[in-house]
């Protein structure tokens, strides 16, 4: 009985995979066959690369590679900036005012950026930053949930490190720079992780201030590239969506063990 | 020393304000102030040719109440709520348990469940739009090998909504599972052991013992999940754009098409206030409710 | 000394250095495209000869997407202060962009008789959409119309005359019958991404405007509407020679291009792509008739942005000038489908010999003289979305055709009230 229910339940794990794979196997298939093939499901027909060099001439990928590179880095480091001065604000200082501050900062966890979409370009416009990769990333850079993750990871480091720091004669930034921030990464691992892949996926705001080829991300120019008025080619369309979703993918692979051990010594719960 | 204690406490003050500086700026003109300007410019009509602009007060949010549509569309993003949160939680756990347990081709399973997470929602919609197209897609054609008649998914507004629906769940529950495990491997393995010494069943093993322990990590993942009913709109540009007869737009798509395509800023600026409004109401809910239910060190 | 001159030379050369960003005008203009991505290097193309003619003038061309996609984005850069000179939009957007006051009309721009030349060289139905409060806004580019392209082989399997496309409803309807087969239909008319757009050629067939011609009335509940409507959806729930609910206006060329139907009614914008991929012998014909032929025009017209210094506008009409001058209008037609703006387009000998090569070509502008300006009006694009919807509640059988419509005129007058 229980061997029975152990194979169901084996059964049932590797089919549920299978169904959550098929989608990305199915557009494997159809970017290396003719559109009529892959619609036919002719098994026996030739893989070509023919859609490959279709979508690669379609469009500037290399430069929306690029843009979207550019623009999680930029995002990255604002909000590694950012939300380890706040979060060790909020952590380990004592000031007045500070309770009333946090609950504005966990307020904006609710405030999101999309939707507060119609301002925020108005404000973008206005600082000279529409169409810009600053523009599209500075919105994001203050994170609540990174501010809350790095004070929750700052007050776990025991405070008598941070007295033996002082005592050497640490400044209080030099305290945060050799104590708290090495000792605090696996929430950075974790913390980009999390970060690079929502923005390497942000789609509605780039959509938004982005309006040029030099700063559109991948995002936007898969979607545009597979919006022409008169219908798509599933088939370019395919090779278009794997390549531009390969290097993050590989990099997933890749990385799959540490990505997970760094969550798991994130012990983001 | 009352002095020193004082200089310290002063000291501390600066710093404190210092450090948070960066981010209330950035916090204030990207959340603060645009949701001020959201309110301020929603109590205005919108200038034309023939009419400036001019304040009307409660006038949008009256024509809101009025507009069909409007209550059609939160009528969906309830029905995206309702269904999309508790499945891909539940899926998520049950992936979680499964990658987490001696299954054979674990490493297989964990990084298809996890693959849809990484791929851009607006990637992801290309490939549901191979599966769902009546004839050619993938779904119909292997309908046809059981015989089923051609079903236009995201053509019909009973189905069109279920349709984006599904597209989430598959995509959220990947990454949900990740918290799921990393919480999963915090719990002693002598728990487990303890359990199988008594001959508790698995099931109440799990029931008793582990889903309470994960309560905090389903708590942070039902936030994430709520958040992303409202904000996991990408797919509708590719796959129905609202249609067919608004069956299955979204309170996000409607303000972008408020916004961007109708050109009407202040029925938009009256739909941020009430979305802001209600995630408001369920923010304090939750604080609350965490609160009390957590322990957050 | 030496100092001094370093100076005086640096000076030199930054007035030299503005002395040629002066003689520069710089452009940016925002299009949409039909079929995918490769068409921007035709417009590339197109561009690079104009800098050849014109090195004063530096074009800036922004593909970006869809018509939707484009006026989106045109518009959010005039609002954030970006350049933006000239736009590629819908021919359907000038209501909502006078109303915006964010265009020009071209007439203030020309100078006299040879302007207004100009103006006259282009097909009089392709300007029905600009001409507004008696001033031309826009100028027409890439222009269609809905034209019907069959499968000749199944027309020969089904033992119907190929070189003979329905002209009239009824034998839509029969030859329909004859060329349904399990799983494959006789007819595809795409009801998502346009829907109001086939919508308007039917109810002109049956001898019926949907709008007044000033843009402030529209007549969705008229008798001969809904009766247009009813004919729509008995195509799929009487007739069975359509799929029930609603056609994907993306994924159709795909399906006719796989033979699912033998018919489908598309924009003459997709005939390139259809020339390229069918492996089956098709034609292309004119829309059938019920009281009368007809089909409206379709596309995207040159709009002028308001923002804009005299030097700009004048190398702005320049460009406008020049990419819709016969010779560029005929290379745009062969590249895509859409149709040489002007008659004069069709005297080119690089056009003359393709449709002689390749007759289908010719048909979207034989329509022409059947063609009605496409539905547009105040508060355009909500107004349509409400039409859009009337035809899908009816295509999937939610509403009645009666009700969808009477509501959608509903929710109509209510828009254009104000603009009575």
């Amino acid at each position: 009985m229980t061997r029975f229910s152990r194979f169901m339940e084996s059964f049932a794990a590797i089919l549920l995979a299978v169904v959550w794979i098929s989608p990305l196997m199915f557009a494997v298939w159809a970017a290396f066959h003719s559109t009529s093939d892959a619609v036919n499901f002719n098994l026996s027909s030739a893989w070509v690369l023919d859609n490959f060099r279709t979508a690669w001439s379609g469009a500037p990928w290399l430069q929306y590679f690029l843009n979207t590179f550019l623009l999680v880095t930029v995002v990255l480091i604002g909000q590694f900036i950012l939300t380890t001065l706040a979060g060790f604000a909020f952590a380990k200082l004592e000031f007045p005012g500070k309770g009333f501050v946090f609950v504005l900062v966990l307020m904006q966890l609710f405030i999101l950026p999309e939707v507060l979409i119609v301002e925020n370009y108005a404000m973008v416009s206005r600082l000279g930053l529409f169409d810009s990769i600053l523009g599209v990333g500075m919105p994001y850079m203050a994170s609540a949930f990174g501010i809350f993750l790095m004070r929750q990871s700052f007050k776990s480091v025991p405070m008598e490190l941070h007295e033996a720091a002082r005592i050497e004669g640490c400044s209080l930034l030099g305290i945060l720079w050799h104590v708290y921030v090495p000792l605090a990464k696996p929430t950075y691992l974790a913390y980009a992780l999390v970060s690079v892949s929502t923005h390497w996926n942000n789609f509605l705001w780039p959509l938004i201030v982005t309006n040029s080829p030099e700063t559109r991300p991948l995002t936007v120019g898969l979607s545009i590239f597979g919006a022409p008025e008169n219908g798509v080619d599933i088939s370019v369309i395919s090779a278009a969506t794997l390549m531009s979703v390969a290097p993050l993918l590989f990099a997933f692979l890749i990385f799959q063990r540490q990505f997970v051990q760094a969550f798991l010594r994130a012990g983001i719960k | 020393m009352a002095e020193r204690v004082n200089i310290e406490r002063r000291r501390q003050a600066i710093y404190g304000w210092l450090l948070l500086s960066p981010a209330m700026i950035l916090l204030s003109i990207f959340a603060f102030y645009p949701t001020l300007a959201t309110l301020w410019s929603s109590l205005f009509s919108r200038g034309t040719r023939r009419r400036a602009s001019e304040f009307v007060g409660t006038e949008n949010y009256a024509d809101l109440f009025a507009d069909p549509t409007f209550w059609l569309v939160v009528q969906n993003n309830l029905l995206y709520a309702a269904i999309t949160i508790p499945v891909s939680i539940a899926i998520a756990l049950a992936m979680a348990l499964w990658a987490n347990s001696k299954i054979s081709a674990r490493g297989f399973i964990r990084t298809a469940y996890f693959t849809p997470t990484v791929l851009p929602m607006i990637a992801a919609a290309n490939l549901w739009l191979f599966f769902y197209t009546p004839g050619l897609g993938v779904l119909d054609q292997i309908g046809s090998l059981f015989g089923l008649p051609s079903i236009n998914w995201l053509g019909q507004p009973e189905t069109a909504l279920w349709a984006i629906i599904i597209v989430t769940i598959w995509k959220e529950a990947g990454f949900f599972m990740i918290f799921y495990l990393a919480a999963l491997q915090t719990i002693p393995e002598d728990l487990k052991e303890a359990a199988d010494i008594e001959g508790t069943s698995r099931w109440t093993y799990l029931r008793r013992i582990v889903l309470p322990l994960l309560m905090p990590t389903t708590l942070f993942i039902v936030v994430n999940a709520m958040i992303n009913s409202v904000k996991l709109i990408d797919h509708l540009f590719i796959l129905t754009k609202g249609g067919p007869s608004d069956a299955s737009k979204l309170i996000l798509y409607y303000i972008w098409e408020m916004a961007f395509a109708f050109f009407d800023a202040p029925h938009a600026a009256g739909m941020t206030i009430l979305v802001l409004a209600v995630l408001c109401i369920v923010a304090t809910i939750q604080f609350f409710y965490i609160d009390r239910r957590t322990h957050y060190q | 000394m030496q100092k001094l001159k370093k100076l005086a030379l640096a000076a030199a050369m930054g007035i030299s250095l503005s002395a040629q960003a002066a003689a520069q005008t710089e452009l940016t203009m925002y299009y949409p495209i039909a079929v995918g991505g490769s068409l921007t290097e035709v417009v590339d193309g197109i561009v690079s000869d104009f800098h050849a003619e014109n090195p004063d003038i530096k074009v800036n061309a922004i593909y970006s997407g869809n018509y939707d996609d484009t006026r989106v984005r045109a518009l959010s850069a005039i609002n954030s202060g970006e350049p933006a000179q000239l736009a590629v939009m819908f021919s359907i957007d000038a209501y909502d962009l006078i109303e915006q006051e964010l265009i020009l009309p071209f007439d203030d721009l020309i100078a006299g008789d040879e302007g207004k030349a100009w103006l006259d060289s282009f097909y009089p139905a392709l300007m029905a959409n600009s001409q507004i409060e008696g001033k031309t806004w826009g100028i027409p580019f890439q222009r269609s119309t809905i034209v019907a392209y069959y499968n000749k082989d199944k027309f020969r399997a089904a033992g119907l005359d190929p070189e003979k496309a329905p002209t009239t409803w009824e034998e839509l309807v029969d030859m329909g019958k004859k060329l349904t087969s399990d799983g494959n239909y006789g007819l595809m008319i795409p009801s998502t991404g346009y829907p109001y757009w086939m919508f308007q050629a039917l109810a002109i067939q049956n001898g019926k405007e949907l709008m007044s011609s000033d843009g402030v009335t529209t007549y969705f509940d008229d008798p001969s509407v809904v009766e247009t409507l009813e004919f729509w959806q008995s195509l799929s729930v009487e007739h069975g020679i359509m799929p029930t609910g609603t056609v994907e206006w993306g994924t159709l060329r795909q399906a006719f291009l796989e033979g699912q139907t033998a018919m489908m009614w598309h924009s003459t914008g997709n005939l390139t792509a259809v020339k390229k991929s069918a492996s089956f012998d098709f034609g292309v014909a004119e829309l059938p008739a019920n009281l009368r032929k007809g089909s409206p025009t379709g596309g995207g017209n040159f709009y002028m942005f308001k923002d804009t210094s005299a030097e700009e506008q004048a190398a702005a009409l320049k460009l406008i000038q020049f990419m819709t001058s016969p010779e560029q209008a005929a290379e745009w037609s062969i590249a895509t489908g859409y149709m040489g703006v002007s008659p004069a387009a069709y005297e080119t000998p690089a056009l003359k010999a393709y449709t002689e090569s390749f007759s289908p070509a010719l048909v979207a502008r034989n329509q022409l003289e059947n063609a009605v300006a496409e539905f547009s009006t105040f508060e355009t694009a909500r107004v349509r979305d409400g039409l859009n919807n009337a035809i899908q509640s009816a295509l999937t059988g939610n509403k009645s055709p009666r009700d969808a419509l009477a509501e959608a005129q509903k929710s109509a007058e209510r828009q254009l009230r104000d603009y009575r």
